[in-house]
């Protein structure tokens, strides 16, 4: 248990861009997932994914650490930003495409 | 009571003032007829002016956490103070398309 929670943090710190999700983000399974990475890759960055099907501790664990609890859930430099109704308002006012354009500059510092 | 009254009385009884609109998409996913199991609510309140996104949907989870560790498997959430609603055109956007799994 508290060693899934430190994964879960180290993934989080680790990756300026990091989105959880059922599936891939080449084979999404669920219609929620599909739309938030579809934005996502619109942004033009290298982004980080966990397949939280194939990671069942960490779709266990992570809704209660997020307190967020469905997925998929984008996470950008150690903070939520949310889930596929937040990324997809953001991707159409722009937000998302200056905040992920943000993290990959700050990545590559 | 149903599981569509009853997200509706929770988000009611915590946002008297708010519209609320509730739309049970069960059917246009893999699971039975008559299933109430993917939902999207829509909720315009004064309440959400000085919220950021993720305290709102975190607001509205906490009241219905109970039927997403049960029941309900997805609920689409479209927040808005009333001035974003008007932006809007009090339109909310529609759910993806289910990818066929049951999860």
């Amino acid at each position: 248990m508290s060693d899934v929670i430190e994964t879960l943090k180290e993934q989080i710190e680790n990756n300026a861009i990091l989105l959880y999700m059922k599936g891939s983000p080449n084979q999404p399974q669920c219609g929620f997932s599909a739309r938030t990475v579809q934005a996502l890759m619109a942004c033009g960055e290298r982004f980080a994914y966990v397949d939280v099907l194939s990671n069942p501790d960490v779709r266990a664990n992570l809704p209660a650490y997020a307190n967020w609890p469905t997925f998929p859930q984008l996470w950008v430099q150690g903070e939520l930003i949310g889930g596929c109704d937040i990324v997809t308002e953001m991707y159409e006012t722009g937000e998302l495409q200056t905040l992920i354009k943000e993290a990959a500059v700050a990545q590559n510092d | 009571m149903t599981i569509e009254a009853t997200l509706r009385s929770r988000v009611s009884d915590a946002f008297p003032q708010a519209l609320v609109l509730l739309e049970n998409e069960s059917h246009k996913h893999n699971v039975p007829d008559g299933s109430e199991t993917h939902f999207a609510l829509t909720v315009v309140v004064d309440a959400f002016d000085s919220m950021p996104r993720v305290k709102r949907h975190q607001a509205v989870y906490g009241l219905v956490s109970d039927l997403l560790d049960g029941p309900v498997h997805a609920l689409a959430l479209h927040l808005y103070s009333p001035e974003q609603w008007r932006q809007r055109s009090q339109q909310s956007p529609s759910s993806p398309e289910c990818l066929g799994g049951s999860r």
